[in-house]
């Protein structure tokens, strides 16, 4: 739990920093403060095993090693912050403060123990992600972004509430415990609310975690909004998204998964065919980026429809790896928006030859997230597809290995883009920040993907 | 107090559950159907007032206080979201004179 207590100081700590115009301090600072809630997590491993603050928060294995990857993540985005909110205002310490309040509200929906907390975990994340998506003030482009993400994410939100209001009517309490102890007293009794209540919780959450057909803001919104953020949306908060998921499938709503495991089948195989089918026709690589998110979360979906005992260890080695090899990615747009201008596929030509490492790296992030063997991607993918099939989802899996194939056609155009099309370019100036990351994440990935028992016993 | 909730008893459960359906229909085909981004957001106002009277509701035929409670959270919280998106539709404003959230079209949907 003083996981969520450092990472709230440390966010009214970055913003007093920021008062007293103690710029230079601003990274150093929140970089320590999350290798310092990093470690936390660590340290409570296994150690709170019950509820805590009245059967509010859960900080059991699962939250901890959700708050480990998203944690992680946010540190490896923050390096990458080095000079970017320098280019968009002179007063930056909020943005570093808004990103850690956002985090809060993540390490809180992964280990709430009542709806209650769920709720305004999300709210928290939203909240702030809203203003993150608007910050370039004077661009159309990211204004968009904001109003579409704030309108859709309290939307979203609406469904949420009457769902949890629908859940509570029929069952009488937001504790997760008493809410499975009412389905347990009488399977066939069920009252038709809790029924609907699930459906509406459903679409809320998929409308988070961008599942199809909730997916249509996702694109605008992270085409929209500034590259770093986008990063922090289609990783960190996937990642929160799923945990929140899943937490509350796997321990509330499982002994009723007959009824939700067709829905969610559906969405899952909506999501892969849209997503992979639409990337493959992007010009832009951010946008591909994007598409490629929503195939990705059917995926991830995929733990949820066939749950099991390791479900939370599949969906947590596949957010790991998704994460690792997305930011590669982002990095690399950023490098990419900054100095040439464009992000289009032809933007990439000729890259190998004059950025032999950040072209390496970036083909190490898309092998990974094409699930190539020896990346995390693969292993990630491998665990999602096993646990769909001993559940005997045949044909989903079988569909799903369509996609991917699919995907590997749009991940490689970027590779054979970098090595095989020749043009005249520069070199693109790559900072000792930006290279500590691409090679910590390429190092990760492959080593994940060699030795995936690092993290697979986690949880 | 206690006649408050004896009066909220005094009407058939169903029958908040089904107002509180309509407007919270009603508020989700504001959000589709208009174009304006502050009728929809009010549009996403009424859908979260209907959700606290579903809640009240429940809270007062179960004698239960949580739902109360949570109603608090969804206020505090909309008053927060509130805040957020007036800012973004001024800033909107300012840069396009105009809240028809047509205007902004630029990224394809």
């Amino acid at each position: 739990m003083s996981v969520l207590i450092t990472i709230s100081l440390l966010a009214i700590l970055v913003l007093y920093l920021g008062l007293f115009k103690a710029k230079k301090a601003l990274l150093p600072v929140s970089i320590l403060g999350l290798l310092g809630a990093l470690s936390l997590s660590f340290y409570e491993w296994g150690s709170y095993a019950q509820p805590i603050y009245n059967g509010m928060m859960l900080f059991d294995n699962f939250a901890a090693a959700f708050s480990g990857i998203t944690i992680l993540s946010t540190l490896l985005i923050f390096l990458l912050s080095k000079d970017y909110f320098e280019r968009i205002s002179s007063n930056i310490a909020e943005y570093y403060t808004v990103i850690l309040f956002s985090l809060a509200g993540i390490i809180v929906m992964v280990s709430y123990h009542n709806l209650t907390m769920l709720f305004i975990g999300i709210e928290i994340m939203s909240v702030s992600l809203y203003i993150l998506a608007g910050i370039k003030k004077r661009d159309f482009a990211s204004n968009e972004a904001a109003l579409k993400y704030f309108l859709m994410g309290a939307f979203s939100t609406g469904f949420l509430l009457f769902g949890i209001a629908l859940l509570y009517g029929a069952s009488g309490s937001f504790d997760l415990l008493e809410i499975r102890n009412y389905i347990l007293s009488a399977p066939q009794e069920v009252s038709p609310l809790f029924y609907g209540g699930i459906l509406l919780l459903i679409v809320g959450l998929c409308f988070k975690v961008g599942a199809a057909p909730f997916h249509f803001w996702a694109p605008d919104v992270y085409e929209g909004s500034p590259s770093l953020i986008t990063a922090y949306m289609s990783t960190v908060v996937k990642t929160a998204g799923f945990a929140a998921f899943l937490r509350l499938f796997l321990f509330c709503f499982s002994p009723l998964s007959e009824f939700w495991s067709p829905v969610l089948v559906t969405l899952a195989a909506l999501s892969l065919l849209i997503g992979n089918i639409t990337a493959v026709y992007q010009q832009h690589f951010k946008r591909m980026l994007a598409y490629s998110s929503i195939s990705h979360v059917g995926y991830m979906l995929f733990a949820v429809i066939s749950l099991n005992g390791s479900s939370d260890t599949s969906i947590f080695v596949y957010a790991a790896a998704y994460s690792i090899a997305s930011i590669m990615a982002f990095a690399a747009l950023i490098l990419l928006q900054r100095q040439v201008g464009t992000d289009s596929f032809d933007s990439f030509n000729g890259l190998a030859r004059k950025n032999p490492f950040l072209a390496l790296t970036l083909t190490v992030a898309m092998l990974s997230l094409a699930g190539i063997p020896l990346t995390a991607g693969f292993i990630g993918k491998f665990m999602m597809f096993t646990s769909a099939l001993s559940t005997y989802h045949t044909y989903l899996v079988l569909f799903a290995v369509l996609n991917a194939a699919i995907g590997i056609f749009y991940y490689f155009r970027v590779i054979v883009a970098m090595y095989f099309k020749e043009a005249d370019r520069h070199e693109l100036i790559v900072s000792p920040y930006y290279r500590l990351v691409l090679g910590l994440s390429a190092a990760a990935t492959i080593l994940l993907g060699v030795y995936p028992e690092l993290i697979s016993r986690l949880i | 107090m206690e006649a408050v909730t004896q009066s909220i008893q005094g009407v058939p459960l169903n029958h908040y559950i089904l107002l509180s359906a309509i407007i919270f229909s009603i508020g989700v085909m504001g959000v589709l159907i208009r174009r304006n981004a502050i009728i929809i957001f009010m549009s996403i106002e009424l859908m979260l007032n209907a959700v606290n009277l579903l809640f009240t509701a429940f809270s007062a035929h179960r004698g239960d206080a949580a739902g109360q409670v949570f109603v608090f959270f969804v206020m505090a919280l909309a008053a927060a979201e509130v805040a957020i998106g007036l800012a973004i539709i001024v800033m909107i404003y300012r840069n396009t004179n105009s809240t028809d959230i047509n205007v902004l079209n630029r990224l394809k949907w």
